[in-house]
């Protein structure tokens, strides 16, 4: 558990490290660290493996947006089946259920603003159980998934000291 | 101007050559940094930046703010060790001040110091500063660089006044047992030593528990344990550090403190006091990554073929480098731009080997190991 734990931490802050490093890190062999890698896998544990762009360094023609989405259940539908609808878009990078003022939060992305405003008002909006949707362009994004995206990084400590 | 004749007495610091030569250039990989590659808790720095925004800029109580102390007194009970913030805990400007003062405070002209080597380099300066004289005692790796009572014995360390203990160590990594410690306080006691005990490493204890030596049969009351915030808690350019002790001693030592530095900064004091209360989460985070690092590089040393015992504390690897450990790191340096520390520069028992710091990100750890490992291929 706590070796699992262990390479849990390692693969979140670098996924592409080589099993023969991750081995040297947790202090197991390559093909423990490889078995544990396919058990965490195939348990779902580890659900896939991603790079954190930083899109403004890249191309302008990059839109994101976070939406908050309420909706009104009845008998026969929940929040699962309503979830379930929406995951399925390819502009909704992540979908979450959540406590407070509104009950889904979206992630969702496009190539302008005008895409993305497009998606929640032709296919989120008319959804029948959605009652009412907010729309929050990011305007910069500075942190994610644990990244800073600044170049404030520099080490200025001495390069020999006691 | 011609310097006391003390001064004199002290070498320049042959970290300092090392220093210079890494200087030289700028595409350096360095693994001979004393310090951590984290910042402070934000938790601790905003308590910083909140004291100066409310003009919290003034002396405090020479031993320091009476709430730290306390926090002190609270937070050193993970050690077993019980000290009355009142009277037996003195808040320093970093443990190197701690020591200093110690040293000032005990020691008197002619006196001998025992300090077990290779040892942090400012332990027999500040002996031969306090007019005392430095007994090297030479630790091997036939021992893991572990003191033990046969060092001590040849050493002659039964007539000194004062042995100077660090553990976990710089420069070696190595830390002591508690069964370890007894036969150095058995020795202690046999011979009325009294002991500094440098235990600023003790969070960054990998295998096991840390003991204090003060916790021992008998030692409490000749005892004085150095502690601070720069290793555990990353704080090193703060300066903070205390002394917990028997209170005659923290008096006497508080005599000096109270006339060369008045008090502790007292914006590192805030600081502090936040560390104390709410940051141990990230002390554990700092040190699970530091043990990750260690297996790393333990590792890669032993696929090297450097022999390099189990350094379980600290953040420094100290293998062994099979010859003139000055010229290997010299030659390392020009030719590969990795910078490490010889260990001669530790004194006696340092020679012939290595200190490497692991106290940088993964991915330079990772190409330095690379480096070393073509250094030795292509020797």
């Amino acid at each position: 558990m706590e070796s699992k734990r262990e390479l849990l931490t390692l693969l979140l802050s670098n996924a592409r490290e080589d099993t023969a490093d991750l081995a040297r890190q947790i202090g197991l062999s390559e093909s423990d660290v490889e078995s544990m890698v396919a058990d965490l896998e195939s348990e779902g544990i580890v659900r896939g493996y991603q790079a954190v762009v930083d899109w403004n360094r890249f191309t302008d023609e990059h839109v994101e947006a976070e939406v908050e989405l309420n909706v009104e259940l009845d008998r026969e539908t929940g929040y699962e089946e309503i979830a379930r609808r929406i995951a399925k878009f390819p502009e909704v990078a992540s979908l979450r259920l959540v406590s407070g003022d509104y009950d889904f939060a979206l992630d969702v992305e496009g190539e302008s603003m005008h895409d993305v405003s497009n998606f929640v008002a032709e296919q989120i909006a008319p959804i029948p159980e959605v009652t009412q949707t907010v729309t929050h362009f990011v305007m910069e994004t500075y942190k994610e998934r644990g990244i800073e995206f600044d170049d404030h990084d520099e080490d200025d400590r001495l390069s020999v000291s006691p | 101007m011609n310097p006391a004749d003390r001064v004199e007495r002290v070498p320049p610091s042959g970290i300092r050559r090392f220093f210079e030569l890494a200087e030289e250039r700028d595409d350096i990989i360095s693994l001979g940094v004393g310090e951590p590659d984290f910042s402070a808790p934000w938790s601790a720095r905003t308590a910083a930046i909140d004291a100066l925004e409310r003009g919290k800029t003034s002396y405090t109580a020479n031993r320091g703010r009476h709430d730290l102390r306390e926090a002190i007194t609270d937070h050193v009970r993970r050690y077993d060790l019980e000290y009355d913030p009142d009277t037996e805990i003195l808040v320093t400007a970093g443990a190197s001040e701690a020591i200093d003062v110690a040293m000032r405070a005990l020691v008197n002209p002619g006196d001998s110091v025992a300090v077990p080597q290779p040892s942090y380099i400012s332990y027999v300066p500040g002996v031969t500063f306090a007019g005392g004289e430095p007994l090297p005692v030479p630790t091997s790796a036939d021992d893991e660089f572990v003191l033990t009572r046969k060092a001590l014995e040849t050493a002659g360390a039964a007539d000194a006044k004062v042995l100077v203990l660090c553990y976990p160590n710089n420069p070696t990594g190595a830390t002591m047992t508690r069964d370890e410690l007894a036969v150095v306080a058995d020795f202690v006691r046999e011979n009325d030593l009294f002991v500094l005990s440098d235990e600023i490493y003790a969070a960054l204890t990998y295998d096991g528990d840390h003991t204090s030596i003060a916790t021992l049969p008998g030692m409490r009351e000749r005892t004085i344990v150095f502690n601070g915030f720069s290793k555990a808690y990353a704080m090193t350019g703060l300066r903070l550090g205390y002394a917990l002790g028997p209170e005659v001693a923290i008096n006497a030592m508080n005599r000096i403190h109270q006339y060369s530095m008045l008090s502790a900064p007292v914006t590192a004091q805030y600081a502090a006091l936040d560390a104390l209360r709410n940051c141990a989460d990230e002390v554990a985070e700092m040190r699970d990554e530091y043990n990750r690092r260690r297996r790393f590089v333990l590792s890669r040393f032993d696929e090297m073929g450097l022999d390099c015992f189990d350094a379980s504390g600290a953040f420094y690897a100290f293998p062994a480098c099979d010859g003139d450990d000055e010229a290997f790191a010299e030659n390392l340096l020009r030719e590969q731009g990795v910078a490490i520390v010889p260990g001669s520069v530790f004194g006696e028992g340092g020679e012939g080997h290595l200190r490497v710091s692991y106290a940088t990100g993964m991915a330079d750890l990772r190409e330095a190991m690379s480096r070393i490992e073509t250094f030795i291929t292509e020797r």
